[in-house]
């Protein structure tokens, strides 16, 4: 297995190096910086009173009372919001067709979603803010809601937006191929319905944000959890009217993101607004159950599907037909259109096939808004694709791996466009399949599965083969207009005592960003790994970036890290040259000492060119400009994503009396390219397995038909914990992209697109020898026993 | 999430608790625990003007065991039952019930008598004083009462206590010689409230059973004695066939609504397949 | 009616008094009174245990406890326990292992594992689970933990019987 490119068999490479993150310690030592840790002079708190209704108007507001209330300071309601902060529509240019109202970040007349804002109470502490809030005396007009995603679809429904003139935010079609013909005339058809239920994410650390203006300066600072700082920066200044400049925000500590924390959230850009209308600090931290009620929702989609395939067993087309159900806006800036337009892209793709025919509607709601979460789109269009595999391996009477060897896009057909038009550089499905096969011992769960089934004991075994959106491009937003960046930059800093300081605009919410970072640093200079320090999150201080998200940080960051890691290692042996008076040729960087390339021999430490340089700039030649601070970009320019893949299973146990499923055992077999921190890229790979193995049994956000969420709290929304988690064992084929100079892929995804496919298939093996099956999630008890016909 | 302000009494006396609830009557709550209370308050479902807490008035907890009957005082921890011999030895229904209770940052602070005067209809401790046939003590300025668990719950969080009152200890019947207990439950993940669960006495001579208390939880307003079920059983031996009958009988003790989890028709399903095993697991042992 | 009240209690070994509102619950009164962040806020109801710290040598939810309540208590947090050195193992072992990544629920899990370790030395991996059940962790997928809590047990274990 290659590790990496010649350019990392140096001596010290950190480059597949399991090393622990720098900046752990910390955190494990209770010391880290999270917003609600922070504290500024005069700091005041916002509670926002919420539409306790899924749909209705706002007559009037009666703040009087609730300005009286002890420690209250302002009362903020949307009309008066609106004249400092102006609305936000969230679409796409590149969605052709998609639609969506302004939204107010407090609503204005009326409320949309159960949770939707409607007033903003200030006061010197949160518990004087939420007490102020049952003073509010608000008239309200209820409306009917919209709550069920088809009837929304449907011609002659309640428009929610009448200016926009149905509910429909986005549709796509897509055919290619022949599919209606190779349908009709296909010996085999299968189909199924398959229905995710929508669920969130649940980061731990809820959604927080402390906005301070200086009128002084005009100076908007935002310390936000957030995974895209300079985004916001943008979003901020343009709906505060302030100039771009003129905003900062920093991340410091994220406590849990997920694409959570990549939106525009109409209470946060209210918590900046009131900062500037109140000329202090004003901190926002969500509660657990505004969380539930706003934080994006997704996945919420009914999927029709079917599958052709020949008798002897050769996959010739699939088609979807796609509804899903978001808010009553699209999210803004990245719009809620995307989760269906990357099911429609993504269906069939680890797959050969010529034909293919999709539709996608996206339907607007009175719910809480839904947008990108974690492999967006990915865990539906391999739930969708896997199970219709499944379903025609068991029509054959094929065994399902053999299914899948059968059709999966061969290794050596690179590169490939596949039907939607996405172009695959390089996977590795078939090398992945082995891989993972002989890591779980497949032949010998299939005997072990055989002699329980004797004993009444029922245990399924579920693959999933997946492929996975990475290092994307400008496609992604910036062709629809998004400020949103693709490209992002590293500047590296050589200090007088040899430390060298990277800034970078990639950022950290725990996957290690900062340790990926610092390993592809050292590593392009030559120090060992503790004289880097990173610097990440802050506008002000790092380049231009995109943040952390569609597992960018490796792929993107890390290879524009490698570039000024390189760049400033050649200014430094340039400079150590004319010391040494020798060739920058013949001289390395190892270790933090000038070294003699060919022997190793020590000639100078680091800190001494830099004391030199510094301090003693009269010693060296009157013509030398030395130039330690070095910065570099990188932008993906070659696809519109590189695509990884890989391959999960699961295995696991149903009581067919219960319906209660136990997890045995889980595996992943990956190919993210150059592997830059192993430890690292596996951890990623499980906690986005667990979060995909919530989906596939336990998570669910469930709305009754008057849109109210009938399960807020952490309590009956069920996240996974650690008793009922299988080990997780992960495996990892390496095909470097030729993208980049680094090989690197991105990894932080991959978990979660494949685990709930990988469950379902391994519940649908259980019950096999009952032709029972599930197609909706979660599969909860209650689901598997009506499949069984025993509830 | 922050409770409405309420005004703190940390009384040392029961004498002093009774003059609080006295002066202030609806208005105040009782903080026993708190692991179920203060969530209520966290989301002003409740918002009691005053909280009288129990936790400094002495005589309230402590296991005490004398012929044939163990007393707890209604302030002992869940994690003191958890770890108690003599728990484990005379109610070992209660020592089955104990890890099943939260986890233990919970069991640290929860209390029984706080378990019972919150009575969530899913909870194992309730279930287990109504299997067990024990009595609550209550006290009150006017002395104290002694009622019988399966009269205590009254309906969804709703108990006999009454204004003025609190519990200040339950005194459970010994596991008497040839008797077994088992506690089982379904739930979701480790530590939820159960899905529906089982508390059930019986005395057992090899495989046959009698005297059987089946009190169901997770499956109404109310823990639940299976009354039907168990006369199906009575002197029965526990085979297919009795288990079956007691299956359907069951159709008329239990009725449980449709919640968040499911059906009540899933429920009644699970309750079925509960009792079959759990008394065989009981006979088998 | 909602008068402040005295307390007085020891945090990490430092002898403290305040005047408090009845209704901080303990993990509000540690992060914005004291100003030791390092115990975290996740729910306010008690599930997702970020806010675990020590009462009287105790695990409790800081959450469900009541300020006023720890009047005459002694309290632990992530921070004492850091600077006496107590989970230095445990941290070292997450550190490693990288049982953390965004480290949101890493103090409140140091000390639940803590205690794990001192009520069953030699717990086993599924018993590791069941006792970190009520320690909600979004990002690892709890494999990374139960390994690192794993190998401190059997350190320590090892170290104590001779054997390696």
């Amino acid at each position: 297995m290659k590790s990496g490119m010649s350019a990392f068999d140096r001596p010290n490479s950190y480059i597949g190096r399991t090393v622990p993150r720098p900046n752990a310690r910390r955190l494990a030592e209770g010391r880290g910086q999270y917003v609600d840790d922070i504290k500024l002079p005069r700091l005041a708190h916002v509670a926002f009173l919420r539409s306790p209704y899924a749909h209705a108007r706002i007559m009037a507001i009666d703040t009087a009372a609730a300005a009286q209330s002890p420690g209250v300071i302002r009362v903020v309601t949307g009309p008066e919001m609106a004249g400092v902060c102006t609305p936000w529509v969230g679409v796409l240019s590149h969605l052709k067709g998609m639609k969506s109202a302004p939204q107010h970040p407090i609503a204005v007349d009326r409320a949309c979603w159960q949770g939707e804002a409607v007033c903003a109470v200030v006061a010197h502490t949160r518990a004087q803010a939420e007490d102020a809030l049952p003073l509010l005396r608000i008239e309200w007009e209820e409306l009917p809601p919209v709550t069920d995603a088809a009837a929304a679809a449907t011609p002659g429904c309640q428009v929610i937006h009448p200016s926009l003139g149905d509910n429909i935010a986005f549709q796509r079609e897509l055919s290619v191929g022949e599919p209606e013909s190779v349908f009709a005339a296909a010996e085999i058809v299968v189909e199924e319905t398959f229905v995710i239920g929508r669920h969130t994410g649940v980061t731990l650390e809820p959604r927080s944000i402390l906005a301070d203006y200086n009128p002084a300066e005009n100076q908007l600072t935002i310390y936000q959890s957030t995974q895209a700082p300079h985004m916001m920066q943008g979003i901020f200044a343009k709906h505060l009217g302030l100039p771009e400049t003129n905003v900062r925000v920093i991340c410091r500590d994220v406590g849990g993101a997920f694409g959570i924390k990549v939106h525009t959230y109409p209470d946060e850009v209210a918590t900046a607004a009131l900062a500037v209308m109140l000329r202090r600090p004003v901190k926002f931290v969500a509660d657990r159950f505004e969380s539930f009620v706003t934080d994006i929702h997704a996945r919420d989609h009914a999927i029709k599907g079917r599958i052709a395939v020949t008798r002897a067993g050769e996959i010739q087309a699939f088609e979807i037909d796609d509804l899903t159900g978001i808010g009553p806006y699209s999210v803004y800036p990245r719009t809620s259109g995307i989760e269906a337009n990357q099911v429609v892209n993504l269906v069939g793709g680890p797959y050969k096939h010529k034909s293919y025919k999709a539709r996608a509607r996206v339907v607007f709601q009175n719910k809480n808004v839904m947008c990108q979460y974690r492999a967006v789109g990915h865990p539906i269009a391999c739930a969708v694709t896997e199970g219709l595999v499944d379903l025609a391996a068991k029509r054959l009477a094929m065994d399902p791996a053999e299914f899948r060897r059968k059709n999966l896009i061969a290794d050596d057909s690179y590169p490939y466009t596949a039907p939607p038009g996405l172009v695959f550089e390089s996977l590795s499905h078939h090398a992945t399949v082995d891989k993972l096969l002989a890591l779980m011992d497949y032949k010998g769960l299939r005997a072990e599965q055989a002699r329980l089934r004797e004993r009444g004991v029922h245990r399924g075994i579920g693959l999933a083969s997946f492929i996975e959106v990475t290092n994307p491009s400008a496609a992604f937003y910036g062709v629809g207009g998004a400020r949103i960046s693709a490209q992002d930059g590293c500047t590296m800093r050589l200090d007088p005592n040899g430390t060298v300081t990277c800034a970078i605009g990639v950022t950290e919410q725990g996957q290690g960003t900062e340790a990926m970072v610092a390993q592809v640093a050292a590593t392009a200079i030559g120090v060992p790994l503790d004289r880097i320090r990173v610097v990440t999150g802050d506008t002000e201080i790092t380049p231009y970036g995109g943040g952390t998200w569609a597992s960018r940080g490796a792929g993107i960051g890390g290879e524009a890290t490698l570039q000024a890691g390189k760049s400033l290692r050649a200014n430094i042996l340039g400079v150590a040259g004319v010391m040494l008076q020798a060739e920058p040729g013949t001289l390395d960087i190892r270790d933090g000492k000038i070294v003699d390339a060919g022997t190793g021999t020590e000639r100078i430490p680091l800190a001494e060119v830099g004391r030199v340089v510094y301090f003693r700039p009269d010693t060296l030649p009157k013509d030398l400009q030395p130039e330690f601070m070095v910065t570099r970009h990188y932008v993906q320019k070659d696809y519109a994503f590189v695509f990884t893949n890989g391959m999960q299973a699961s295995w696991l146990e149903v009581d067919i009396d219960t319906g209660f499923v136990r997890l045995l055992d889980h595996w992943c077999v990956e190919d993210c390219g150059t592997l830059i921190n192993p430890q690292l890229v596996d951890e990623q790979i499980r906690g986005g397995v667990v979060q995909g193995i919530g989906a596939a049994l336990f998570e669910h956000c469930v709305y009754d038909a008057q849109g109210q969420l009938r399960n807020a709290n952490l309590a009956d929304y069920l996240v996974p914990m650690a008793g009922e988690m299988p080990d997780i064992h992960v495996g990892h084929v390496v095909t470097p992209t030729r993208s980049s100079e680094l090989g690197a892929k991105g990894a932080g995804e991959a978990g979660t697109a494949g685990a709930p496919a990988a469950v379902m298939n391994a519940i649908n093996d259980a019950l096999a020898p009952f032709n029972a099956r599930v197609a909706a999630q979660p599969a909860t008890p209650e689901l598997i026993l009506k499949a069984l016909g025993k509830a | 999430m922050k409770p409405a302000p309420f005004a703190y009494a940390r009384p040392s006396s029961l004498d002093d608790v009774f003059d609080l609830l006295g002066r202030t009557g609806e208005e105040a709550k009782l903080l026993a625990g708190g692991q179920s209370l203060v969530p209520t308050l966290a989301f002003r479902l409740s918002t009691p003007s005053l909280l009288i807490d129990l936790n400094r008035v002495p005589g309230l907890a402590g296991i005490t065991a004398d012929a044939g009957m163990v007393r707890i005082g209604a302030m002992t921890r869940h994690c003191e039952i958890e770890h108690s011999i003599e728990i484990a030895a005379k109610l070992p229904m209660v020592a089955q019930a104990m890890p099943q209770i939260g986890h233990p940052a919970i069991r640290t602070r929860g209390t029984i008598g706080g378990s019972l005067a919150f009575a969530d209809p899913a909870a194992e401790l309730p279930a287990c004083a109504v299997a067990l046939d024990a009595q609550i003590v209550i006290a009150s300025r006017q002395g104290a009462r002694r009622v019988r668990a399966r009269n205590f719950f009254k309906g969804l969080y709703e108990t006999d206590l009454g204004a003025g009152e609190l519990i200040t200890a339950v005194e459970f019947p010994a596991q008497p010689p040839g008797y077994r207990s088992r506690l089982a439950e379904l739930a979701r993940r480790h530590g939820d409230y159960a899905l529906v669960g089982l508390a059930a006495h019986a005395k057992t001579e090899g495989d046959r059973l009698s005297d059987l208390r089946l009190a169901f939880f997770g499956v109404g307003s109310k823990p639940v004695l299976a009354v039907q079920a168990a006369r199906e059983l009575e002197g029965q031996h526990v085979s297919a066939t009795a288990l079956a009958l007691a299956a359907e009988a069951l159709d008329d003790d239990l009725d449980p609504p449709d919640d968040l989890n499911g059906s009540g028709r899933t429920k009644l399903h699970l309750a079925r397949v509960l009792l079959s095993r759990t008394l065989t697991g009981m006979v088998e042992a | 009616m909602d008068a402040t009240v005295e307390i007085t209690l020891t945090v990490n070994g430092e002898r403290i008094s305040r005047r408090v509102e009845p209704r901080q619950h303990l993990a509000d009164f540690l992060r914005v009174e004291l100003e030791l962040t390092g115990t975290h806020v996740g729910c306010e109801h008690g599930v997702c245990g970020a806010c675990t710290i020590r009462v009287d040598g105790q695990i409790v939810r800081g959450c469900l406890m009541f300020a006023v309540q720890a009047d005459g208590a002694r309290v632990e947090t992530i921070e004492g326990l850091t600077d006496s050195g107590e989970v230095a193992d445990l941290q070292k072992s997450f550190v490693e292992r990288n049982a953390l990544q965004c480290g949101y629920c890493t103090p409140a899990m140091l000390i639940t594992a803590a205690e794990l370790l001192k009520r069953n030395p030699h717990a086993t991996r599924a018993q590791i689970r069941d006792f970190l059940s009520g320690n909600y962790c979004r990002c690892t997928g709890y494999h990374a933990i139960v390994d690192a809590v794993e190998t401190v047990a059997r350190a320590r274990t090892g170290r104590r019987d001779g054997a390696s």
